[in-house]
């Protein structure tokens, strides 16, 4: 099996771990670090096509993984603070 | 495929026109947030106007962004069913944002809640008029981005809600970006129109198809995956509910619909199909049956707009029957934003939704109780209301494809959506004690939902035009 497919299977494998973690635990903390593990499943399967050709790396996955980066983090700091118990003077 | 359309920058206004908006009411600060959010909403409705005036004369526009061309460039695509949905989400957009200035609730943080209206807006615009599958990646995020923060603005109490919805939604858009990179990786572009010309049955596309799909039924709320969708509507102020229940909800429907009938177009329908079929009917059956049994107004409607989603899976899943279901999406959108709105005339009146307590409503709020009966009309696809025409074409669809427990399952769910409606209205008809106290309600907001629902009634008669529109854009 070449790196690159291993690599993708790890990927889809930490994707449907993290797919479960949201599905499954109660706290909230815990489904957000789901998310994020099945983030990075996910992007971790795009790296590894990027080297699906021996030509070297294809830049275009990466794009979309540094998109993915970028739309994880907003989100998680977001839930994060959906999360959080409210404190007093705390607009929505 | 896509170098014959002719080139017009038209499909990026209504985008970037919400957009503008979103920045400038921001800007603005919470003095004049109303004002530039109602000159924004104007502004849109106009452009949206404009571009389908020049989509309905010269046919379908494309704008390659920043001139680079596909493979990796990415384009805008306006076409029928664009257009169909661009006009939903403004008419929808514009009563709604109409509600939601004239009864606000003692908002902290107005520019706040405003730009992410108008960012939910352009994010739906945005995902309506895209040519590329991780363009729609990007559109699908800022939609549940924006659409989150609209929930959690109702105060400290929806943020459970909101927070569920965030990451069920989260989940879907790894699932489908799973599958765009999928497709990337065999066919070398993200582009729709390229990989509709090269799709071949293959594993690698079906995978993707699998992947694609489960993401966006989940962010449609589809049942079994519908569990996020009350919790979240009814915790929602209820002009954002009516936009989530409306737009929200009905453009992951519309953009299987695009994929399938394009980049998918190769693989057989008939698997995925049997699937949709049975989840819909069950959406249909089950959803009804919860709604009847909700003792809060918001609950129920939230259950409604599960029930009404199984419908549009329905129509996806017989031949024949796809612009069928998005006539349906459009007057359930009308319909559903009406009845969000009403709900929220009656919260705001009363300080509850506790159906049980309506009786009041028949004599101090008419308008609100006619706007809920007739959005409630075409919600069960009674004549003359857009929902009856796509309810009987969908029938029609059925009845010709042999689809016999079908047609039952959707005559079933008219019969089950009267029992809820009825539920509603009979209520507000109760005697009430005289000393019941109500809050005034703003007449504006009565009247904004009021419109919607006649826009409900009035796409009975106007079928023939956007039904067109999508045929010429390859919906059967």
């Amino acid at each position: 099996m070449t790196a690159a497919a291993l690599y993708a299977g790890l990927g889809v494998l930490l994707a449907l771990l993290g797919g479960l973690g949201v599905a499954l635990r109660r706290e909230a903390v815990a489904r957000v670090l789901a998310m994020n593990v099945m983030g990075s499943g996910v992007f971790l399967v795009l790296i590894a096509l990027a080297r699906r050709s021996t030509a070297g790396p294809d830049p275009v996955p990466q794009a979309m993984v540094l998109t993915g980066i970028v739309v994880a983090v907003s989100a998680t700091a977001v839930a994060l603070h959906l999360a959080a118990p409210p404190d007093d003077g705390d607009d929505a | 495929m896509n170098a014959v359309l002719p080139v017009s920058w038209a499909p990026v206004l209504p985008v970037l026109v919400p957009l503008v908006g979103a920045l400038l009411v921001f800007l603005v600060g919470r003095g004049q947030a109303r004002a530039v959010a109602l000159g924004s909403a104007a502004a849109t409705v106009v452009t949206v106007a404009m571009v389908l005036m020049d989509v309905a004369l010269r046919g379908v526009r494309r704008t390659p962004l920043g001139d680079w061309g596909t493979p990796l460039g990415i384009e805008l695509r306006l076409d029928g069913l664009g257009a169909v949905l661009l006009a939903t989400a403004a008419v929808v957009g514009g009563f709604s944002t109409i509600a939601a200035a004239a009864d606000p609730p003692r908002r902290a943080a107005p520019e706040g809640f405003w730009s992410a209206w108008f960012l939910l807006w352009s994010a739906l615009n945005a995902l309506f008029v895209t040519g590329d599958v991780f363009n729609l990646y990007v559109t699908l995020e800022l939609m549940t981005l924006a659409a989150v923060a609209l929930v959690a603005a109702n105060g400290p109490a929806a943020r459970p809600a909101a927070f569920n919805y965030l990451l069920w939604a989260l989940a879907g858009s790894l699932a489908y970006l799973l599958g765009v990179g999928l497709l990337y990786a065999q066919q070398g572009t993200v582009d729709i129109g390229l990989l509709a010309s090269r799709g071949r049955d293959e594993p690698v596309l079906r995978a993707a198809a699998v992947l694609m799909t489960l993401g966006l039924a989940l962010k449609a709320a589809l049942v079994p995956m519908h569990r996020w969708l009350p919790a979240a509507h009814a915790a929602a102020p209820p002009a954002v509910s009516g936009m989530l229940s409306a737009l929200v909800v009905m453009a992951p429907f519309a953009a299987l619909l695009r994929l399938w009938t394009s980049v998918f177009a190769a693989l057989p329908r008939a698997q995925v199909g049997v699937l949709f079929a049975v989840c819909g009917a069950v959406a249909v059956l089950w959803g009804s049956y919860r709604a009847i049994q909700q003792a809060r107004l918001k609950l129920l409607i939230a259950y409604s707009t599960v029930a009404q989603v199984g419908y549009l899976f329905v129509g996806f899943a017989i031949p024949g029957a796809e612009r069928a279901a998005v006539y349906l999406a459009v007057s359930h959108a009308a319909a559903k934003a009406a009845l969000f709105l009403a709900a929220g005339t009656v919260a705001r009146a009363l300080g509850h939704d506790r159906i049980a307590e309506f009786g009041v409503i028949s004599e101090r709020f008419p308008i609100t109780l006619f706007t809920m009966g007739v959005a409630g009309v075409s919600l069960m696809g009674l004549p003359p209301s857009g929902g009856f025409i796509g309810k009987w074409l969908l029938l029609e669809a059925a009845l010709s494809a042999g689809a016999w427990w079908l047609v039952a399952t959707i005559l079933a769910g008219g019969l089950l959506a009267g029992g809820y409606v009825y539920r509603v209205l009979a209520a507000c008809f109760q005697d009430a004690p005289d000393d019941v106290v109500t809050h005034p309600v703003s007449r504006t907001a009565e009247l904004a939902a009021l419109a919607l629902a006649l826009v409900a009634l009035a796409l009975s008669f106007t079928a023939p035009w956007p039904l067109q529109l999508l045929a010429e854009g390859g919906l059967s």
